[in-house]
């Protein structure tokens, strides 16, 4: 028998198909990682067709170089104005005790030259245990837990540590393709001391078996990189009869602002 | 030089309803305040049909160029100007801000928004300039602007309406709004 080609994957049209299997999905994750292996690719890419709904919403044009101006070398200012003190226990939101397991997850926010980020608002919203939102667009059929919302906000303090009381969230089916499944994780939005080093990411737990099925994680090519969104199980912050404890620092993009104007 | 490598991005996914919107985001002043205009428009997607799950960020300078600093930019009292919007967009992909006209922050520069955009399907925060309408003259010699291939500077460019100004942002395709990138210091 004579040896054939692969064919080439087929064109994608639709971007809410589910219909790839994850064994497609694998195959054009790994044709993308093994054509741009070496490039040191540290943010996702955009143009990611394994993750079908960045098909359409993907600018197909090389960013804009601009050098920040006034406005953009500042941040928004944040304080206890904007953050109540307990909204980071998002265990004690609604009265009772959540389901599932309890942890503390903490780290530093620091700039690329590695000066703690103070006194910044750093948001979450996650699933809870069971792999649900409480939001109306997922209709995943596990259950809502009645004691937990999954948002929480807090400060930086001024070593730029942050700290949020939480539940283990639980993966979660998505519609990507047929039997896509999301590592568990929990969104994080962060702002900088400049307008250019808004971020929004998401933090995974060690270990997730569903790594290397996510085309939303596969989307950045360096592994250095992507594992930088994992974050660490510490015993340090692990509490007696209480939670387990994670540590996750964030690196936000260098600040443009000379120090004078910091 | 940065010493350290940045955390990676990732989409803000489709369920940030519940956690990012906030009372009074997307109205940095009171509409009824006298000077206060409507910054508006729709987020399209490569097809031309609205994306339905983005959210916009906006910051920017109050109407004498001056850039806000105090602390609460979140906190919405009625009186403060804080500079800094967030508005998700509609079922029909449209955003809509209630703010002041920013001033020039420095001479001879043309005055725009800051702005930041996410959406589910956008796997990173994309960042772009809404101008306000301005002449060619203004735009040859504006920093950025005078950079953009002249086809494109318009998609930088609101345009005015009876209340304010409308800027739409097209992720792909026909009229594919610049994006920016700050160059390393």
């Amino acid at each position: 028998m004579t040896q054939t080609q692969q064919p080439p994957l087929a064109p994608l049209t639709s971007p809410d198909s589910a219909s790839a299997s994850q064994a497609e999905i694998n195959a054009e994750m790994a044709a993308i990682s093994a054509k741009h292996i070496g490039a040191a690719e540290t943010q996702p890419r955009l143009d990611y067709s394994p993750y079908r709904s960045s098909l359409l919403r993907h600018p197909t044009k090389d960013p804009h170089h601009a050098d920040p101006e006034t406005v953009e070398l500042f941040a928004p200012v944040f304080g206890h104005r904007d953050v109540a003190r307990l909204e980071s226990d998002l265990t004690i939101q609604d009265g009772g005790e959540p389901l599932g397991e309890r942890i503390v997850v903490t780290g530093q926010v620091l700039d690329g030259d590695g000066r703690p980020v103070r006194n910044q608002l750093v948001e979450i919203w996650q699933a809870n245990a069971a792999g649900r939102y409480i939001h109306q667009r997922d209709q995943h059929p596990a259950p809502l837990d009645p004691n937990f919302t999954g948002v929480g906000r807090t400060l930086t303090d001024d070593q730029g540590n942050y700290s949020f009381t939480t539940i283990k969230p639980g993966p979660y089916p998505w519609k990507n393709h047929h039997n896509a499944w999301r590592p568990a994780h929990i969104h994080f939005s962060l702002f900088g001391t400049d307008f250019t080093q808004r971020l929004i990411t998401q933090m995974y737990f060690p270990g997730d078996p569903l790594f290397a099925l996510d085309p939303i994680y596969q989307s950045i090519i360096d592994p250095a990189a992507r594992s930088r969104l994992v974050a660490t199980y510490d015993h340090e912050v692990t509490r007696h009869e209480w939670a387990t404890g994670y540590r996750w620092d964030i690196v936000l993009t260098g600040s443009h602002r000379t120090p004078t104007e910091a | 030089m940065s010493a350290l490598a940045p955390t990676p991005g990732q989409t803000v996914g489709p369920f940030f309803g519940y956690a990012l919107p906030f009372d009074g985001g997307a109205e940095l002043i009171p509409a009824g305040r006298p000077g206060a205009i409507r910054l508006h428009g729709t987020v399209f997607d490569g097809a031309g049909v609205p994306v339905p799950d983005a959210i916009v960020e906006l910051w920017q300078a109050d109407e004498t160029g001056s850039v806000p600093q105090v602390e609460g930019s979140r906190a919405r009292d009625g009186w403060t100007f804080t500079g800094f919007g967030r508005a998700p967009v509609d079922d029909t992909g449209h955003y809509s801000f209630t703010t002041l006209r920013p001033g020039p922050t420095e001479p001879h520069r043309a005055p725009f928004f800051a702005i930041t955009v996410f959406a589910r399907g956008l796997m990173h925060r994309l960042f772009t300039r809404a101008y306000l309408p301005l002449d060619p003259d203004t735009a040859a010699a504006d920093p950025l602007l005078s950079t953009v291939a002249e086809d494109r500077r318009a998609t930088l460019i609101s345009r005015p309406d009876e209340h304010g100004f409308v800027f739409d942002i097209r992720l792909q395709g026909p009229g594919e709004t610049v994006f920016v990138e700050y160059g390393a210091r």
